[in-house]
This record gives C-alpha cells, sequence and structure tokens, in this order.
C-alpha cells in the first residue's frame, strides 16, 4: 500500500499545477475549432452589410447575385418576414433586426446574405447585391442623443414610453437604472468636508478573440433535427432561444460548442449571422457555414464598456471617504443586446464602491441608442464591473492627490477590514471575505515602494530626467460567479450551473457541465476537483462540454463564473457520488457507515486501516451488486444555485517610465496579487492571469472604435486596433494570498477577470501619477504615445 | 474562374491538386488538403494564426496565392512531429503552459521552429521579436516564451548527444 502522501500527489487533486491535458490536439493541429467543420454538401454564407451608420433602404436588387452559378440563395429581410425572422429578442428585452428592415442603423449591421457553394463565391455574390440608401443623419455622440432634436435611431419602437426596464423619457433612452441611496449620499456630499469629482470614458473596445465568430448549421429534414456547431460561451442558453425563434422543440436541436479560439465575452450573444445560417439550412436542407472575418467581427459582435462616466468622492480631510456618486450614460449602440443577467441593465456595476468602506452611495446609469453596433458585453469582466473597479480606483487617486496624501496609505484608510467580512457595501452587496490590506502590504514589500516613491521624487527634483515616472496602484474587488438565481436569470432561466459524474466500472470517470471551455483549462482543473473530492486520479477522469445533447443544461461560460458555479456544481456531484460510495463501501466491509473514514481514495474502517475499500474496488462493486436498498450505478449530477457571488480581489502595482520626448509609456514592473481562494491549478491560474494582465494592457494602452461624425468606425482592422505584440507585452511578475470563500464548497472564487479587471486602473493611475507633481489628475484612455505626448506638451515638460 | 494545377510538398508528401487563381495558401491547405491546423484569424496578414513555412521561411498563409507554392516545400503544424514523437517546441508548449485557447498555437510553433532553425540560441529579446508576427490573446506571450526556451535547451542537448 503506497503512502498517503505518494497516493495524493499521483491523484493531481486540487492545488497541483498539473499540465494541460487538452494540450496533445492544440499542439498538433488537431484542434476542432468551428471553420475546421466540414459537412458533406455544406453550403458557405456571406453578408452584405451597410456602409453607412444611418440610412434607409431605398431598394435591394438580389438578380445579379442570384444569376452568379454556385449562388444558391440571396436572403433579405423581406424573405424572413413570413417566417417572423427578421427581428430577434434580445437578451436585454429588446429586439435586433437579423436583416436590416426598411432602414440600417450602424455601419456594418446586416442587410442581406448570400447562400453558396464556396466561400469565393458567396464573396462575389455579396459584392453584386445592389442597395440604394438615402442618407440619414447619424447620432454618434452618446451624450447628444436624449437631446430633443437627436435623429431617432429606432422607428419601430420610438413611440413606446415603457422599455424592458422600465419608463423611457426620449425615443432613443433605453433605461434608467439606479442603486443606492440617493439622499444618503447627498447628504454625506451636503457635509463634506472635502469633495472631488472627475469625468472619465471607459472608451468602447472590443473583446476580439483570435477565432471570430462563427457557425455550421445542419438541419435534417428528414428527422426534423437541427444540429449547429456554434462559437458559443453559453451553448444551452442558444438552444433555448433557437427553440422559441425557430419553433423546434430543444428536444430536436442539438447546439455544439466546439474547440473555442477565445472568448472574452464576444461569443455570449446571439447574432444575426447564426439565426441567417439555421434559417438558410432549414430552407435549402443543407449545412451551412457562417465564419465572420475579422473586420466584421469588431465592426459588428459585441463590443464593450463606452460608458461616460462621472464619479464623485466626499471624504473628511484626512481621507477617509464619506459618500460616493456616480452617473453614467451607457452608449448600447442601435439595439439593446447586451449579454447581461436580463434583470440588471447595467450588470453589478454597483460593486462601483470597490474595496472600500463607504458608508453612503448612489449611482445611476442611462442607457442610450447611437447609430453603433449593438452589444455591451463583459469583455474578460463580470458584467460592468470593469468600469465600476475603474471608477473607484480612479477616484480614490483623485482624492489622494487633492489631500496629498499617499495613494496607498488612502485605500489603507478606507478598505474594509478583515473582521468586517461578512460586509455589506452601501449598494447592498454582501461581501464574502477578504483581506485587503495583507495583499497591498505584500505588494508594497515585494516592490520596495519606499524606495520607488524616493527615486521618483529624486526624478522629478531633476529637470533634466529625460522620463517622467508614475507608480500606480489598484486594489480592487470584483463580483463574480453569477449567479444566485433569485437575483439573475437570462430570459427568465436562472443562472445556476451543473454537473453530472458517472464513474465506470473500472473506476475510471466521465463528467459533464454546463459551462464551456475557451482555453481557461476546464478538462484539467474540473478533473483536479473530482480526483481531490472522490479520489480518482485525474488522468483517469475525462471531462466533456459544449454539446447540449449530452451536457446537462447550464449557464455556460462569461463573468468568471465557471469555478465559482460550475466548479461548486462538480464538487457537490462529486460529494454525491461519494456519500454512495461510502454505502456501497460499508455493505462490502460489513460495517456501519459512521465507522468509516475516508481517506484519500479509499473508505477504511476507523481504527483498522488494513480493512479498506479503494474508489475503484467500489466503483466495481456498484455495477456487481449495489447494496441493497440501493440502485446499481455509480453516478450523480447537480445543479448549483449559489447563495451569493464571490468577490476575488487584488493588489496590483504598475511602474511606468513615460519618454518625455515621445511620449511612449514603458511599464518598467508591473507586480500583481491575486487573491481567489482556493487555488485549483496554480500553472493555470498564473497562466489566466499573465493573459488578463496582457489584454488590460491592451485596454489601457492602445484599445479603442473611433467613429467620424458620420458614424464610420474609423479602425476596424489589426492594423488599427491594438492587439499588443510579444515585444510591447511587459514582463509580468505574479504573488497571491488565499482567503477562500466561505459559501462556495470548496473556497474557490474565479480569477481569470481579476488580471483585466484589476491592472487597467492600475495603468491609468500610473500614467497619471507620473503627471500628478503636474497637477493633473486624469488622461484618458487609451494611454497611446499620441495622447501623453500632447500631455507632456500641455504640462509644459516635453522635451 | 480559371483554375491550375499545382504540385507542392506538403509535410514531405508530394500534393497534387487543381486551384482557382485566386485560391490562397492557407484556404488550400485548409479546405482541398484538410489540414486544419493553420488557422484564420484576420486575412490581413497581422496576426499569424496562419503561419506555415515555405521553402525555409515562415510565411503568412492567408497571404500567398496557392499558386505562387508551385514546386515548394510547405512545412504546417501537423508536419512537426516525427515519427509519432513530438517536436522539441510542442513538448516546451506543452510543459511551460505556453497555450490556453490553442487557436494561434500552430502558427506560434511552426513560427518557434523556425526561429530556432535560424538561431538556435535566441536571448529573450530575439524570441520576443521573433514571434512579434504572430499575435495570441489568452497567454500574455511569457509563457511562450518559456516555452520556446524550453526547446532550444532540448534541441541543444539533442544535438550534443548525436554529435
Ligand atoms: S490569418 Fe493570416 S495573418 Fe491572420
Ligand atoms: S492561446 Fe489563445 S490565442 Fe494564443
Amino acid at each position: 500500500m503506497n503512502a498517503p502522501n505518494e497516493r495524493s500527489a499521483e491523484l493531481a487533486g486540487i492545488g497541483e499545477a498539473r499540465l494541460r491535458k487538452e494540450d496533445a490536439r492544440f499542439i498538433q493541429g488537431k484542434g476542432n475549432y468551428v471553420d475546421d467543420i466540414k459537412l458533406p454538401g455544406m453550403l458557405f454564407l456571406d453578408v452584405v452589410r451597410s456602409p453607412l451608420a444611418h440610412a434607409r433602404i431605398k431598394r435591394i436588387d438580389t438578380s445579379k447575385a442570384k444569376a452568379i452559378p454556385g449562388v444558391l440563395a440571396v436572403l433579405t429581410a423581406e424573405d424572413l418576414k413570413p417566417l417572423k425572422l427578421h427581428w430577434m429578442p434580445t437578451l436585454a428585452g429588446d429586439v435586433q433586426a437579423v436583416l436590416a428592415d426598411d432602414k440600417v442603423c450602424f455601419q456594418m449591421q446586416e442587410v442581406a446574405v448570400v447562400v453558396a457553394d464556396d466561400r469565393y463565391i458567396a464573396a462575389d455574390g455579396v459584392e453584386a447585391v445592389e442597395v440604394e440608401y438615402e442618407e440619414l443623419p447619424a447620432l454618434v455622440d452618446a451624450k447628444a442623443a436624449l437631446a430633443p432634436d437627436a435623429p431617432v435611431i429606432r422607428e419601430d419602437i420610438a413611440d413606446r414610453s415603457e422599455g424592458a426596464h422600465g419608463p423611457r423619457s426620449h425615443p432613443n433612452h433605453i433605461f434608467t437604472w439606479e442603486a443606492g441611496d440617493r439622499a444618503a449620499a447627498d447628504a454625506a456630499f451636503a457635509a463634506a468636508e472635502v469633495t472631488v469629482a472627475q469625468d472619465m470614458l471607459y472608451p468602447r473596445v472590443h473583446p476580439c478573440p483570435l477565432e471570430t465568430c462563427g457557425c455550421v448549421a445542419s438541419f435534417d429534414p428528414v428527422r426534423g433535427e437541427l444540429t449547429t456547431w456554434m462559437t458559443s460561451q453559453a451553448p444551452h442558453i442558444v438552444r433555448t432561444v433557437v427553440g422559441l425563434l425557430s419553433g423546434l422543440p430543444e428536444s430536436k436541436i442539438r447546439i455544439i460548442s466546439p474547440d473555442i479560439g477565445g472568448g472574452f465575452g464576444n461569443k455570449v450573444g446571439v447574432y444575426p449571422g447564426y439565426v441567417c445560417a439555421i434559417v438558410a439550412s432549414i430552407v435549402l436542407g443543407r449545412p451551412v457555414k457562417w465564419i465572420e472575418d475579422r473586420i466584421e467581427n469588431i465592426s459588428t459582435t459585441a463590443f464593450a464598456r463606452d460608458y461616460h462616466m462621472s464619479g464623485e468622492l466626499a471624504a473628511t480631510r484626512d481621507g477617509r471617504i464619506t459618500g460616493m456618486r456616480v452617473k453614467v450614460i451607457a452608449d448600447h449602440g442601435a439595439f439593446n443586446s447586451h449579454a447581461q443577467p436580463t434583470k440588471w441593465p447595467a450588470g453589478l456595476f454597483s460593486i462601483c464602491s470597490g474595496s472600500y468602506d463607504i458608508p453612503a452611495a448612489y449611482a445611476r446609469v442611462d442607457g442610450v441608442y447611437t447609430n453603433k453596433a449593438p452589444g455591451g458585453v463583459a469583455y474578460r469582466c463580470s458584467f460592468r464591473v470593469t468600469e465600476a473597479v475603474y471608477v473607484i480606483e480612479r477616484l480614490i487617486d483623485v482624492l489622494a492627490q487633492k489631500l496629498s496624501i499617499d495613494k496607498a496609505e488612502i485605500r489603507r484608510r478606507n478598505f474594509i477590514h478583515r473582521e468586517q467580512f461578512p460586509y455589506t457595501s452601501a449598494f447592498g452587496w454582501q461581501y464574502d471575505s477578504g483581506d485587503y490590506e495583507r495583499g497591498l502590504q505584500k505588494v508594497l514589500e515585494a516592490v520596495d515602494y519606499e524606495a520607488l516613491r524616493a527615486e521618483q521624487a529624486a526624478k522629478r527634483a531633476d529637470p533634466d530626467c529625460p522620463t517622467l515616472m508614475g507608480i500606480g496602484i489598484c486594489t480592487f474587488t470584483e463580483i463574480v460567479g453569477a449567479g444566485p438565481s433569485k437575483a439573475c436569470d437570462v430570459l427568465g432561466v436562472g443562472m445556476f450551473d451543473s454537473c453530472e459524474i458517472r464513474v465506470h466500472p473500472d473506476g475510471s470517470a466521465i463528467a459533464r457541465m454546463g459551462t464551456i471551455n475557451q482555453g481557461q483549462g476546464h478538462p484539467t482543473t474540473y478533473a483536479q476537483i473530482i480526483a481531490t473530492e472522490l479520489g480518482i486520479p485525474s488522468d483517469r477522469i475525462t471531462i466533456e462540454e459544449g454539446d447540449t445533447s449530452t451536457a446537462p443544461y447550464g449557464l455556460g461560460t462569461y463573468g468568471s463564473r465557471s469555478t465559482p458555479v460550475g466548479g461548486a456544481a462538480t464538487a457537490m456531484a462529486a460529494r454525491k457520488v461519494h456519500a454512495k460510495a461510502r454505502k456501497i463501501a460499508a455493505s462490502l466491509l460489513e460495517v456501519g457507515e459512521a465507522d468509516l473514514e475516508w481517506e484519500i481514495d479509499r473508505f477504511q474502517v476507523r481504527g483498522d486501516p488494513e480493512r479498506a475499500k479503494t474508489m475503484k474496488e467500489i466503483a466495481w462493486a456498484a455495477y456487481q451488486h449495489a447494496p441493497s436498498g440501493e440502485e446499481h450505478g455509480l453516478e450523480a449530477s447537480y445543479y448549483y444555485d449559489p447563495p451569493n457571488f464571490t468577490y476575488p480581489f487584488g493588489s496590483y502595482l504598475a511602474v511606468v517610465d513615460i519618454d518625455r520626448a515621445t511620449g511612449e509609456t514603458k511599464v518598467r514592473r508591473f507586480y500583481a496579487l491575486d487573491d481567489c481562494g482556493t487555488r485549483i491549478n496554480p500553472m493555470i491560474i498564473e497562466g489566466q492571469i499573465h493573459g488578463g494582465l496582457t489584454e488590460g494592457f491592451a485596454v489601457a494602452m492602445g484599445q479603442q472604435m473611433p467613429f467620424d461624425a458620420q458614424g464610420n468606425l474609423l479602425g476596424n482592422t489589426l492594423m488599427d486596433y491594438f492587439l499588443p505584440t510579444a515585444v510591447e507585452t511587459p514582463h509580468w511578475e505574479t504573488d497571491f494570498t488565499v482567503t477562500p470563500s466561505p459559501h462556495h464548497p470548496i473556497g474557490a472564487k474565479g480569477v481569470a477577470e481579476s488580471p483585466h479587471v484589476g491592472s487597467i486602473p492600475c495603468f491609468s493611475n500610473a500614467v497619471a501619477d507620473a503627471f500628478a507633481h503636474l497637477g493633473v489628475t486624469h488622461l484618458e484612455m487609451p494611454h497611446s504615445a499620441y495622447r501623453v505626448w500632447r500631455q507632456l506638451h500641455a504640462s509644459g515638460v516635453a522635451l | 474562374m480559371s483554375t491550375r494545377t499545382v504540385t507542392m510538398s506538403v509535410n514531405g508528401e508530394q500534393r497534387r491538386a487543381e486551384v482557382e487563381d485566386r485560391t490562397l495558401l492557407i484556404h488550400f491547405l485548409r479546405e482541398q488538403l484538410n489540414l486544419t491546423g493553420p488557422h484564420i484569424g484576420c486575412e490581413t496578414s497581422h496576426c499569424g494564426a496562419c503561419t506555415v513555412d515555405l521553402n525555409g521561411v515562415s510565411v503568412k498563409s492567408c497571404t500567398v496565392l496557392a499558386v505562387q507554392c508551385e514546386g515548394a516545400e510547405v512545412l504546417t503544424v501537423e508536419g512537426l512531429a516525427e515519427g509519432g514523437v513530438l517536436h522539441a517546441v510542442q513538448e516546451g508548449f506543452h510543459q511551460q503552459h505556453g497555450l490556453q485557447c490553442g487557436f494561434c498555437t500552430p502558427g506560434m510553433l511552426v513560427r518557434s521552429y523556425r526561429l530556432l532553425q535560424d538561431n538556435p540560441d535566441p536571448t529573450e529579446e530575439e524570441i520576443r521579436a521573433g514571434i512579434s508576427g504572430n499575435l495570441c490573446r489568452c497567454t500574455g506571450y511569457q509563457n511562450i516564451v518559456k516555452a520556446i526556451q524550453y526547446a532550444a535547451k532540448r534541441l541543444k542537448e539533442a544535438q550534443s548527444v548525436s554529435a
């Protein structure tokens, strides 16, 4: 019998830096992404898009396109009308045109689709479709959306005074959402010794995973069954939506998310391309593939952010925050199709009091329509949490500067202290656990913060110093793992998640989940949870996700919900299996269940460890002769409805050197300490953090989607849209503390989004800090060399 | 659309096929030869997901016509392993967690392979510059750098053994 710690290591369970099981296929070119799927008779669909942001469609002539050999069909809104599919419901209680009906409301909007024998012919067909437009004035500036004379974007709902989230005050008004206690916050401001205010724009950006969106729809007219492979982060809810739209029973719809080349929020929604491919397959009786190209991806499928925020803090003279107010104009584009829990039009934005004990707070978000693409997804973050963290982490720096208090010190003065958890914020969130001082302290020591500040002071004193040095700190708290079904649903479906485990007779196992991997390492880490819970080596556990016909229903992977919700379901399903295994062991060993002890991979008789049954033996027995009163087999499923969200947190510190001649910002050092509770696989966590920091770096330093006054998107290729290469990407230093979540079965909180959420304000804080001695409190993102160079000139410090 | 016959060696195998003049190498590989390792991330030669080795040089196969490859030698990710044994770069990416979603990986691997052929002992800076034509949205590159360093070490060890 091998020693317990050897057995434990052999299992490669929770806490082990286990190498990834799924790598083998990817490193050999054997991944199975949606564009790799090839079916007999498959056709290709391509989309005719509007060159104008706002225009009436006068005429569409498809005859030339239809005449091209190899073009099988051209569909417009007129063709979808009899099927009532020219509009579709969105996840946010609005409707969206599948193909433009009478007018187009954003540049690159879907106007018609061409279905052809291959992608080249389909592209020829798109070229040949003639569309005549009458241009209308475009509304680009969200802040002007509610002006009395603003162009009306959505004529279809212009006269509706009630929207999905309450009254509407203007044809371009989508919703007004409020949180916190306005009167209490106003009172805090009235009584405040000091107040600060800062406007800031979180620009429109795009998640831009390396693989674009796409699908292969295959309708079998004989069986009446629809199978669709789709790059979806939420295949089960897509099945429900497709059922609603098509009238097919869900039992005849199978959505399969194959390998996904990154999601980051871009692959949550249901897009017109999917609907058109499905319709085309049903109409033509052949499989139809639609894959968007990069320009279509950036231009049309699910942008993120676009929050015009005005934040204020009230405080005492010694820097203790007494109140917070935030107002936001949220640019949702032409249709409200952001992907959030249905009841939360501004997501979880009211986490914006952050890591600080703020007694009174109020937030208001007004969503408006503009002539831009719809979306508003959570780009590597929980719903609107990035925006929330940005506003508080910027404001606290502005306050520190006003009061000449050190930026680490002001955070310490306002932290929610360890003994205050569980803590209820002024917005009503119940923070599960935290230890903010410890994390910040560890970071400050690791980088020798005092020395850095001394170096900065010396550099500021030297007029010839070629650089401005900035130190950015961010001590963020996230809210992830949506979510408790009493608070969160998508189209009425509660946001639980699920796991089903089957242990086979030989003691190996398969587990299927309602979540879906996009590179986060699910096939590796879920197996580790089961290994620890059940004593089965991870290498003998297969994880499957993404096929709605085999996996239990789940809400999918976004908003860092896989570990908090799916991981919890996994542990709970394993515990059900474990309970049955205990019964079988007791029967085999002829003792009472209470006389058994669990020891890594076996039950042994208390006080007589030689009498034991391993999980492998129990599995065999479960199929051989079940104990009386028990069914055969060894399996269980669990639908986990989380009692609360989880609240991962971290302390980040960036040191930047800005070239006074060129405005280029060099990240000298970036130190990221994360606390995600229990750590399942440190190697994967570190990888997720590197990736999230890099995406955060991209957002802070270069990403944006600029529009001209006509609503033309000025940067929709990878030439213009900043994705950092290995050369620009800084070197990352990572660290951690562990403060388990008290309500999660294994104490885990989720981690992959923290580095994105936390690093963006950290970079902005560092850049602003470089100018702090010059009276600058804020610079708008992205901090491109050009913008920083302009600030150098404005501040009179350019070389 | 006019077509012509092209002949090229792909992963050491002679392949002959009829292609349209306008067929891109990436589409030829993926759709006619069913080599779906190389991916399409942009079609504008920015992302590098489609990187293959063409006559000993890394190229973005979305920006090469199949007809330009007449008589050429093409290597894709599918041809890196030999006799069922993974190439050192493949092993390195696995060992050092140099991939997440895996979409950039085939291009990264083929690029890394060529980088190490050209420069068997690269510095970190040379590695970063050497893979700067290949974008990765998931890893932040740090572990990819480590993976390539791992492979460089492996290849050197193998060489000293054979020498
Ligand atoms: S697809 Fe060729 S470089 Fe992006
Ligand atoms: S691993 Fe996903 S793009 Fe590189």
